[in-house]
């Protein structure tokens, strides 16, 4: 009978973030799928309330890590107890959540239990008693349909590409794993997490809206100037005023390089596309961008999507876009701002 | 200052720019006239390799080597253009750059390719790579290289590195929500797998590109033949998504008219 570890991680204040439970709804219907059993593993500083929160999904039993050693995000420590748990589990599938802590590990930990591992999974279901995995090639070019012969099988899902499984709030036992941490598995010392100031937070992984700023803002307008302090105020004011995240095409960024123009509180963190991120949101704006195909990669998980550009023939009217308004996204979004201040 | 060996692993991609298609062959899935499509540095691996020379000019004594699993004469042609940024020596293998081959095998076969550099020195050394590629997007190769050479401090997506003069080093890794984690190492060796990092782009340097020249031909020369068999990996199928929407194109319509529609549409 086949055998699935969901492998989770809790986060600092001891907690089970919504990609752990969208895991462990991927992995229960896996296990569901082949008529097979669930456990489950948590590693962290402190893992009781995450264990708590999925408690009652149907696991046969709960395997942990818990311990200072393990709070922090780094590789020596949490691959370890990732493998002392996989080991535990004697698992043929580990399901994962796919967050950069779990993803810095797993590829590392499949090696050390001599299994496989498939990242940035979008679909998973069973075939003719066999998993298939839908994961994206080139850069969200082309979906591939992979199957395996290997096992373990580690497969790590994107977050928000599965519905999160609720209700599952229990009071847990847990299973404690030993681990022997080799020699030297505390060179590296975690000092913490830095973060643009407050007002300077613009990527917002959780908002309804992906507001996407391209080059054309800090561009020469009709009247032979630029207004880059115009465009931040604009841009800024959107962004807070809607509550969406902010993105940017590579150009936009690179301009710092460039020693041009810069909108300030943008970095490579908000850039979209073939080398940037490729976040979720169910709906976005793109503004004074383009729409090249390498920026427009970075839309695959952009539900509904518009664009504003004052070229009636720019790439979003190409088919990737459901709405074009060919205008001055100057004057648009300046009025937008108006409306969603009074 | 450190001395350091750094040792890049960087693979080759189709130019972003082109339109890729898939096709079903008798080994599995490849791109459509994949010998024919012009070739890049994969971006990430390029970042890699260019924060990597430039932590050697900070620290002098310190050599950057690429490692390169790429088609020889793909090899060639992307080296060319390279050779003209950074300075670098290269350690070239034969073998696909597909997406679609399996990282595990394509790890292993950069380590052996490492652990052949004459006078690798591990406490000196630093494996950068790019954090995932344009190519498999996986981000999975760089552990498994870090695995097999028995190397337990890895970083991934990395976009800082500031080492201290006694070898050790701080790291900001880039997490959820635009921020980074900052970790300090005690020194080599490490992994790191890097994101885009803060360099410019260095303009070309016909005096580097002699020099890297000099190394790089008699490398790629003697390239080593390499298979990637993928084994136990099947695809059930590769498909271009449907891409097309129906755009609907907004024209001569008021400025206040189209902030109402946009506000209306964010609202519902
Ligand atoms: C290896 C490689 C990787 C790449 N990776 C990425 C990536 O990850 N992400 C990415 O974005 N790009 C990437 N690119 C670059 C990509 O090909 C484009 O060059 C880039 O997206 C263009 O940025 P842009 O649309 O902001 O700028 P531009 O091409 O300069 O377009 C500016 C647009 O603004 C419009 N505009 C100007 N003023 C106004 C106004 N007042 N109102 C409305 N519209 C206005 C103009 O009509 C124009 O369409 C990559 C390229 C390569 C070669």
């Amino acid at each position: 009978m086949s055998k699935v570890l969901v492998l989770l991680h809790s986060e600092q204040d001891g907690s089970l973030a919504k990609s752990g439970l969208e895991a462990v709804g991927a992995a229960k219907s896996l296990a569901e799928g082949l008529g097979g059993s669930l456990v489950v593993g948590v590693f962290g500083g402190e893992i009781a309330s995450a264990a708590n929160a999925v408690a009652g999904c149907g696991a046969e039993k709960i395997l942990g890590v818990a311990g200072a050693d393990f709070a922090a995000s780094r590789y020596a420590t949490d691959a370890a107890a990732a493998e002392a748990i996989a080991k535990a589990a004697g698992a043929d599938y580990i399901v994962a959540p796919g967050t950069m802590r779990m993803n810095r590990v797993l590829a590392g930990v499949a090696y050390r239990l001599g299994g496989r591992v498939d990242s940035h999974v979008t679909g998973l279901a069973v075939e003719g008693g066999a998993p298939v995995v839908n994961r994206w090639y080139y850069r969200q070019r082309m979906m591939g349909r992979v199957q395996r012969d290997v096992r373990p099988w580690v497969i790590a899902i994107d977050p928000g590409a599965f519905a999160p499984l609720t209700g599952t709030e229990g009071t847990a036992s847990i299973e404690n794993v030993a681990v022997a941490l080799a020699d030297g598995s505390k060179r590296t010392s975690v000092e913490g997490i830095v973060a643009p100031a407050a007002d300077a937070q613009t990527i917002r992984p959780d908002a309804d809206l992906l507001f996407v700023a391209g080059a054309g803002w800090t561009k020469k307008q009709a009247d032979g100037q630029s207004h880059v302090k115009e465009a931040e105020e604009t841009i800024l004011g959107f962004v807070k005023g809607a509550g969406a995240s902010l993105g940017s095409s590579k150009s936009l960024v690179d301009q710092s390089g460039e020693g041009e123009a810069v909108l300030s509180f943008l970095t490579h963190l908000n850039q979209v596309g073939q080398t940037g991120a490729t976040p979720r949101h169910p709906k976005g704006l793109a503004s004074c961008c383009h729409g090249e195909e390498p920026h427009a990669v970075g839309w695959r998980f952009i539900t509904e999507r518009r664009a504003i550009n004052l070229d009636a023939n720019c790439g979003w009217a190409q088919g990737k876009a459901d709405v074009l308004y060919v205008a001055d996204a100057f004057a648009v979004m300046k009025k937008v701002n108006e409306l969603l201040t009074s | 200052m450190s001395e350091l060996q750094i040792v890049v692993c960087g693979g080759i991609v189709p130019d972003p720019l082109q339109t890729l298609a898939p096709q079903m062959g008798p080994t599995g899935p490849a791109l459509k006239n994949e010998m024919m499509l012009p070739a890049v540095l994969d971006p990430w691996a390029w970042h890699s390799l260019n924060e990597a020379a430039n932590l050697a000019k900070k620290n002098p004594g310190s050599k950057v080597t690429l490692v390169s699993l790429g088609p020889k004469a793909k090899l060639q042609q992307v080296m060319m253009t390279m050779a003209q940024k950074v300075p670098f020596e290269l350690v070239a293998l034969d073998g696909p750059a597909s997406g679609f081959t399996e990282s595990a095998e394509v790890a292993a076969l950069l380590a052996e390719a490492i652990e052949g550099i004459p006078g690798l020195d591990k406490s000196k050394l630093l494996v950068f790579g790019g954090w995932e590629s344009a190519s498999r997007g996986a981000g999975t190769t760089m552990q498994v290289v870090g695995e097999i050479l028995g190397i337990a401090d890895q970083f991934l997506a990395v976009d800082q590195i500031d080492v201290q003069a006694d070898g050790s080093f701080k790291v900001y890794e880039r997490v959820e929500g635009g921020k980074h984690q900052v970790s300090v190492c005690a020194g080599a060796p490490a992994v790191l797998g890097w994101a885009t990092g803060n360099l410019p782009e260095p303009p070309n340097n016909p005096q580097i590109g002699m020099m890297n020249m000099r190394t790089i031909m008699p490398s790629l020369q003697k390239a080593k033949p390499t298979q990637v068999k993928s084994e136990g990996l099947k695809f059930a199928s590769v498909e271009q998504p449907q891409q097309r929407r129906d755009t609907k194109i907004v024209k001569d319509m008021p400025a206040d008219q189209i902030a109402a529609e946009i506000v209306e549409w964010i609202r519902k």
